[in-house]
């Protein structure tokens, strides 16, 4: 099997984060970098596919060269070989994410391409399904089980209050969710052997950004909370203060 | 709780590798996830976390320096050390664990022993099937190995081993046993295996440190083992100190991570105790305090880097390696005790990870040549002069 994983390079969830002087994005002097999380568990997903049933697992990503270390980890985990979409003019908008993958990977022969859920970066939660669109093949997000069976395949999803059970054929897309796997730590002899696999590097040229951001603000800060002296002064300040009750 | 983030007041990441840090991540996010939470349990019940062994030889943290033909990761020697500083910021039980296992069991094994010896041990000790000990000190000849009273003499197709060895870690837990005894005189390595007769290894209790790791001792009375067990290309004295060596260079990094442990969190905790209506690292005392741990721990940084660096260069001498392991052991004990004052009276529970270091590094300081010890070796390699002999 054939299987392509989508992953993305994001800050570190425990970094600290800086909006930039121009007010547009974050500043990326001090903070560390790190494979997606619920591209981990695609990742892993994709290896044990692999496996179970045999196959070939390429990584895929997308940005500038520092993003090559999250190939890098993933191909300690285990993937086969890497592709970096190398761009200059990329500004993270996802449906010029979406088209440039679904370029590549339209270029392959593939079972299978899985993405982790969103990115905890921007949090679009977009390009999964837009990529399944723009290959004109199924795509099913928010996966917490996969079984593929030959050319078949059938996927839980969570739904609101409960799970659906979706079918599919294959070729597919599938976006991962927390509880699918548990992804493995990458290992030390793997860490060495991922410095012998393939990174191809393609540069492509970014077009169709459908969205900027022109402004992004941390969140206000938490003004100091308030001690009460008596329950009946808690509830005046709940109705007359906070107008909660 | 925030996940840990490493301390790195110098840029000191961008001196290491992708792979460096990829290691030291792998090893970090491991510790964090399976470490952490159990250690402080174990450390009360003076237990090892056995069901720990598959999942680190999984990540191939032992022998991880060593080629690839033997199951391990042919690692450098940064990347070595990277891992030590990781399972050490979770217990310094564990790095002694995976230090003996590596540098005292499988090190001498590939350096001295046959091609039998290193392709039916080494597979499975890289593996965590099999697990090593290392028996140089006895009860009176700690400081001075080169006294020791253990004997072998040959016997037909055998050896036949006398005496005892004291501090053993992983002893009872041993299924080998590297033992140096002196044979006609000259201090010889054999390897013992557990279940021979005459051979035992009780464990020593009453420890106040290194808690959450097994201590033993190890007792040969008329112990036979078969002549192809000595390690063949090795005699004197100076074969057991160059595993010390690689030992001593895994503990110079290793207490770098129990000096980030004791630091992270007396950082997090001065910053929200509050005593006199605001948090105490507001105080210019505790300040000071912090100011004086992150310099040492990046003085130790940059030192034991080096060191790795002339390692791999091959360029390392082992008065470089006593002059970083008594420096950073001292400093590391410093700021646990320093750490442990400044959390006040939490700092005396098991809430926090402080005081477990602190007992812990009493042991690592002691342990692999004394802080004097070590002043003797640099002392010796400066003026020419030995002062011990």
């Amino acid at each position: 099997m054939e299987i392509i994983v989508c992953v993305k390079h994001v800050p570190d969830t425990a970094s600290r984060i800086k909006i930039n002087s121009d007010g547009n994005g974050i500043d990326t002097s001090d903070i560390s970098f790190v494979l997606n999380p619920y591209d981990e568990i695609a990742v892993e997903e994709a290896l044990k596919l692999k496996e179970a049933q045999g196959g070939k697992v390429t990584v895929v990503t997308l940005g500038a060269d520092n993003s090559v270390s999250s190939l890098r980890t993933a191909l300690a985990m285990g993937a086969d070989s890497a592709i970096h979409l190398k761009s200059d003019n990329w500004t993270g908008d996802s449906y010029a994410t979406a088209k440039a993958l679904a370029d590549e990977i339209g270029k392959n022969s593939y079972d299978l391409v899985l993405f982790g859920k969103q990115a905890v970066d921007d949090d679009s939660s977009a390009v999964p399904q837009m990529v399944g669109e723009f290959l004109g093949v199924p795509s099913v997000s928010v996966v917490v089980g996969l079984e593929i069976d030959g050319s078949n395949g059938k996927a839980e999803r969570e739904v609101e209050g409960g799970k659906e059970i979706v079918e599919f054929s294959l070729p597919a897309v599938i976006s991962a969710q927390k509880g699918l796997n548990e992804p493995r730590y990458p290992n030390m002899r793997g860490i060495m052997q991922a410095k012998r696999k393939p990174v191809n590097t393609v540069e492509v040229g970014v077009a169709d950004s459908k969205s900027t951001v022109s402004q992004m603000e941390m969140p206000p800060a938490r003004s100091a909370g308030k001690i009460v002296a008596d329950v009946s002064e808690l509830i005046d300040c709940l109705k007359n203060e906070a107008k909660v009750i | 709780m925030q996940k840990f983030q490493g301390v790195d007041y110098y840029n000191f990441d961008s001196l290491l590798s992708e792979e460096e840090i990829l290691v030291r991540n792998a090893v970090r996010d491991y510790v964090e996830d399976n470490i952490i939470p159990v250690i402080e349990e174990h450390n009360q019940n003076c237990t090892f976390p056995m069901e720990v062994i598959p999942e680190i030889a999984e990540l191939g943290v032992f022998g991880a320096n060593l080629p690839e033909k033997y199951g391990c990761a042919n690692l450098n020697n940064v990347a070595y050390g990277l891992i030590m500083q990781e399972l050490e910021r979770g217990d310094s039980g564990l790095r002694s664990f995976v230090s003996v296992q590596g540098a005292l069991v499988m090190y001498p094994i590939f350096s001295y022993g046959s091609e039998k010896q290193k392709d039916y041990w080494l597979p499975k000790l890289a593996a965590g099937t099999a697990i090593g000990c290392f028996g140089l000190t006895e009860p009176d000849f700690g400081s001075n190995p080169g006294g020791m009273i253990t004997r072998a003499v040959k016997d037909g197709d055998s050896y036949i081993l006398n005496g005892a060895k004291m501090w053993i870690t992983n002893g009872t837990i041993a299924d080998v046993a590297v033992v140096w005894a002196k044979l006609d005189g000259v201090v010889r390595g054999f390897l013992v295996e557990k279940g021979t007769p005459g051979y035992s290894a009780p464990e020593q209790k009453g420890k106040f440190s290194l808690r959450a790791s097994i201590t033993s001792e190890l007792i040969f009375q008329d112990c036979r083992i078969p002549a192809e067990n000595i390690l063949p290309n090795v005699a004197g004295l100076p074969g057991p100190l160059k595993c010390l060596t690689q030992a001593r260079y895994g503990i110079s990094w290793g207490v770098i991570g129990s000096m980030m442990a004791c630091y992270d969190s007396a950082l997090n905790y001065s910053k929200t105790r509050i005593q006199f209506d605001k948090p105490i690292a507001s105080f210019q005392l505790i300040q000071n305090k912090l100011a004086e741990m992150i310099t040492e721990i990046t003085k130790a940084q940059f030192i034991t880097l080096q060191l790795g660096r002339l390692k791999d260069a091959g360029k390392m001498n082992h008065q470089q390696v006593s002059l970083a392991k008594r420096n950073n052991c001292k400093e590391a004990l410093n700021i646990a005790r320093v750490a442990r004052d400044m959390l006040g009276a939490n700092g005396i529970t098991d809430e926090y990870p402080v005081i477990r270091h602190m007992c812990n590094l009493e042991s690592v300081k002691t342990y692999e040549g004394t802080e004097d010890i070590h002043a003797l070796a640099i002392g010796a390699d400066i003026t020419g002069i030995q002062a011990f002999r």
